[in-house]
């Protein structure tokens, strides 16, 4: 049924249509809004058959899900930022562990400076956790990817985190076409755990591996993020044969044919990109866009092959790695290693600064006029003179106080996220 | 494509605004998206909230900077935010105030825009007298589809209900059915100014 | 079988007094039908107060569950000595996760057991002093606020001896450790304010909250039974003595544990809803000079031809003192 809602309500309703038997969260923005609709289906039964934890933690949180999945029931979480950072023990164990939760990150900034606004920061630095990533680039899609994201992690025993952006899509209000119960239910079998806490049959999880197993263990979940990329395609064919929508997949090509110049993101960005892309398209430029659905398991084949008629690639990226470079542009250069293919770099939209069409569109104008260095990680809208009063306070003395608050009082304003 | 921006202050329903305007847009039939400025707002701090209407599907996600239309909520935000930035010169200014824009003092701002364009409505009045609460939200989405004919009056209040049950609901869309009613009687007189 | 007429004393107090008893009052531990929950062939060291006191607990617990049941194990030295793969001491269905989080996984257990309708499956979760008192106290409060149904023990033996013997929040004052040395003027552990969990939790006011020793395996069994019998968050708090990490004989395990018990420096007691509602009463009261001088992470305090430290001795006697009169462990029936 097509809606008009918000995208924290709609991925609500997504979860709540999987038959989730466990949920356990901690508040944190701007992930609340899903776990509080969770919470409200609960206590009204609308959402039958689950228990819903509140608990002292997002460590907790995962926690009580590796509990609940290890004991065999569907276990669902959700959280932002600082919570998936104090969650990372946890996040490691489950996938370790082989459980098939399933968490929605709703994208945050990570601190300090403490920053409520949405980037990927959070999800990428998880990202060598063993959890599968997805990223959604609407809400349609983000309620698509979970439904897909529990078939996934239960076919392989692989926990998955669907990753959508913090306010930019889980408060944006949008038209969302929400699937049935009967075609979820056709979709996604019930649980049918590998391993489970289970009296006639004792099984011992979680116990010790030394040096004459470990790297076997690990290679084979290596080996099984291998396979979700076989898997991943899979389901989406068989999400758009049950539900006739086409959605999830690895990666999604947006007017690659004869593209010379190609910009390669993750998440809701790609709305304005494509948007841009037309632009550049009716100037006559041969432009492009690949949407990375799926950031773990890295897709290389797919990344390389759609990539592979490029001159030109534009990594554009909501992280970096600080001290080093770009992540989603590493992963990419990997991908085109051997390829004469120029990787331009670009971190974008870091704690919620927006980008707009006017800065992509100059930004794609300097890459085709070959104006920027594709050697070097660039950022989008810097304000450059900033940095540099701020460098030169700095160098005037040892205590010239927080950075932060030196660059915010420079500028005038109150960090307030408004426009 | 057509932008709305809304100027309010926490607690005068800036965000559920612009998602009752979007849900009144997608009820007939057209592409709508709303989003807040993502921010930890407390109640009173300036709050500015968006809605996008258009006839195809809306991909972009970057904030509106040059509206076609504008609704202020709080007309003390006039002198403390930009409200009038990136408003096009022939975009809407919906003003909730039961005063003029001239006892406002920005005669002269507003005076760049088309006459026609430009509208007050006192919303928060309405929403005391209709509603009993001075929530000028709703009464300003019955001026909007007054002024701008972007919805239509039957889909706001539709949207108002689909968001408001019972007493607050009807209260509402008394308040909306006021407000409209007000715009399109000065419309008149503002049609007359231009000629 | 011919039984002999016992003296008050003996009865339901040591593995003596259990040969005596009638068969129906005899431990867990004692009868044929025992399910060996923690089976033998485990990597403990020799006296381990830890592994005495979770088999006696986790058979405890499986009778009064029929078996029915499901134990989630912190990291630490019982999860160590435990499961190396592919081998497992663990005759029920047992999951370990991390160090900090036992409290958590097991309030996730019990909710899917919940959820699936099988609250008849039983939920223990167990971790040493510092996955307990330490690194997982915020889930363990967590767990308690929730009044979830778990079952949580911890076995105290008084700091991270899985580690190497380093000093948690539950080691007591002046005890040796690895970073709490016999050294400098004030040696071994300091005079902190104390970390009294068994109290923390009954602040919880949850249904149900214990301390025992494996000194007294009959009390720690009952205690046990008890606990199954209540619905929601239960705490188990059980001195195990270490060995290793105290310095003891091993053969000196039990004793070490009663002399904590009978010098007053552990009191043993039961409450529910945040009431203290028994107390094991002391039965021949010791200087806590005697239970200290068997462990040689107090030997400075003793020390061979110095002065040694009896101010120290003296502190500690106070806080025995405090817990006699606190808990009212002397005097009355025994």
């Amino acid at each position: 049924m097509l809606r008009q809602i918000e995208g924290s309500q709609a991925v609500a309703t997504a979860v709540q249509l999987c038959r989730p038997e466990v949920i356990s969260a901690y508040p944190i923005s701007p992930q609340t809004h899903i776990v509080e609709a969770l919470s409200d289906r609960v206590r009204t039964g609308e959402l039958a058959g689950c228990e819903y934890l509140m608990v002292e933690s997002e460590f907790g949180a995962l926690s009580a899900c590796i509990g609940s999945s290890g004991a065999g029931a569907r276990s669902y979480t959700a959280t932002s930022s600082q919570g998936l950072l104090f969650m990372a023990e946890a996040l490691f164990n489950a996938s370790g562990l082989g459980l098939p939760i399933v968490m929605t990150v709703a994208n945050r900034a990570i601190g300090a400076p403490i920053n409520i606004w949405n980037d990927h920061s959070d999800s990428m630095s998880m990202r060598d956790s063993g959890w599968i990533q997805l990223f959604a680039r609407s809400n349609q899609e983000a309620v698509e990817l979970h439904i897909q994201a529990f078939r996934l992690a239960e076919t392989l025993s692989v926990p998955v985190m669907v990753c959508m952006d913090g306010f930019v899509l889980t408060h944006a209000f949008e038209a969302v076409d929400l699937p049935s119960q009967e075609q979820v239910d056709a979709f996604l079998p019930p649980f049918v755990p590998q391993q489970s806490l289970d009296p006639r049959d004792p099984v011992t999880i979680g116990a010790m591996v030394g040096p004459e197993a470990f790297a076997e263990v690990k290679y084979l979940m290596h080996a099984k993020q291998v396979a979700a990329l076989d898997e991943i395609p899979r389901i989406s064919e068989d999400f758009a044969a049950t539900f006739g929508r086409d959605s999830g997949g690895l990666v999604r090509p947006y007017r690659l044919d004869d593209a010379e110049t190609v910009v390669v993101a993750l998440g809701s960005v790609l709305g304005t990109v494509e948007e841009v892309v037309d632009a550049m398209r009716e100037e006559g430029v041969r432009f492009g866009a690949l949407a990375i659905s799926c950031f773990r398991p890295w897709p290389l084949e797919e990344v390389r092959e759609a990539l592979s008629g490029a001159k030109r690639v534009v990594v554009v990226e909501k992280a970096f790695a600080v001290g080093a470079g770009g992540i989603v542009g590493q992963n990419t250069r990997l991908a085109l290693s051997g390829l004469p293919t120029e990787v331009y770099n670009v971190v974008a939209g870091l704690g919620g600064r927006p980008i707009t069409q006017a800065s992509l569109h100059g930004l794609f104008a300097d890459v085709v006029e070959a104006r920027l260095d594709p050697r070097r990680l660039h950022f989008l809208d810097l304000d450059v003179a900033l940095v540099e009063r701020e460098l030169a306070r700095a160098g005037q003395g040892r205590r010239s106080g927080p950075h932060a608050e030196n660059m915010l009082r420079d500028l005038g304003v109150v960090a307030s996220g408004s426009v | 494509m057509f932008a709305v921006r809304i100027h309010g202050r926490g607690g005068q329903g800036a965000v559920t605004a612009a998602e009752m305007l979007s849900v009144a847009a997608f009820d007939e039939g057209r592409h709508a998206q709303a989003f807040p400025t993502f921010g930890s707002e407390r109640t009173g701090a300036p709050v500015v909230s968006f809605c996008r209407i258009d006839d195809r599907p809306i991909r972009l996600r970057e904030p509106i900077s040059h509206p076609d239309a504008l609704i202020v909520q709080d007309p003390t935000l006039l002198h403390q935010v930009n409200l009038f930035a990136g408003l096009k010169p022939d975009g809407f200014l919906l003003v909730n105030t039961s005063r003029s824009l001239a006892d406002l003092g920005i005669a002269e701002l507003a005076g760049a825009f088309d006459v026609r364009r430009v509208a007050t409505v006192p919303a928060t009045e309405l929403a005391r007298e209709h509603l009993g609460r001075p929530l000028p939200n709703a009464a300003l989405l019955g001026g909007f589809a007054a002024l701008t004919g972007e919805v239509s009056l039957t889909a706001v209040t539709k949207a108002i209900l689909d968001r408001f049950a019972g007493a607050v609901g009807a209260g509402n869309v008394k308040a909306a059915e006021a407000a409209f009613d007000h715009v399109l009687a000065s419309a008149g007189a503002r049609a007359a100014e231009v000629r | 079988m011919a039984f002999q007429e016992i003296k008050l004393y003996q009865v339901g107090t040591s593995v003596v007094g259990n040969r005596l008893l009638d068969p129906e009052h005899r431990t867990a531990q004692a009868r044929m039908g025992r399910s060996n929950t923690l089976t033998s062939g485990h990597r403990a060291c020799q006296g381990c107060g830890e592994a005495l006191g979770a088999r006696y607990v986790l058979d405890a617990a499986m009778r009064a569950t029929g078996g029915n049941m499901v134990a989630v194990n912190s990291t630490g030295c019982l999860e160590v000595f435990s499961t190396p793969y592919p081998e497992s001491s663990w005759q029920l269905p047992w999951l370990h996760s991390l160090f900090g989080n036992g409290p958590a996984v097991a309030a996730g257990v019990a909710a899917a057991l919940k959820a699936k309708g099988r609250e008849d499956i039983r939920v223990v979760g167990q971790a040493g002093d510092g996955g307990t008192v330490d690194i997982g106290f915020g889930c363990l409060s967590g767990m308690f606020e929730r009044n979830d149904d778990v079952l949580f023990v911890c076995y105290d033996n008084q700091g991270y001896m899985n580690t190497g013997v380093q000093r948690s929040s539950a080691t007591p004052p002046a005890a040796r450790t690895a970073n709490t040395k016999a050294i400098g003027p004030e040696a071994g552990n300091v005079f902190g304010q104390g970390k009294n969990v068994p109290r923390i939790a009954m602040a919880h006011e949850i249904p149900y909250v214990a301390t025992a020793t494996v000194a007294d395996l009959h009390d720690l069994e009952a205690k046990v039974e008890k606990a199954m019998t209540f619905r929601g968050a239960r705490y188990l708090h059980v001195l195990v003595p270490c060995p290793l990490g105290w310095g003891a004989n091993s053969a000196d395990t039990i004793r070490v544990a009663r002399l904590a018990k009978e010098s007053g420096i552990f009191p043993v007691f039961e409450g529910e809803r945040g009431e203290v509602t028994a107390v094991s009463k002391i039965r021949r009261q010791v200087p806590v000079e005697d239970y200290l001088r068997l462990q040689k992470r107090y030997a400075h305090l003793f020390a061979n031809g110095a002065a040694g430290r009896p101010d120290i001795v003296a502190r500690l006697q106070e806080e025995a003192d405090r817990n006699i009169a606190r808990y009212g462990l002397l005097g009355g029936e025994l």
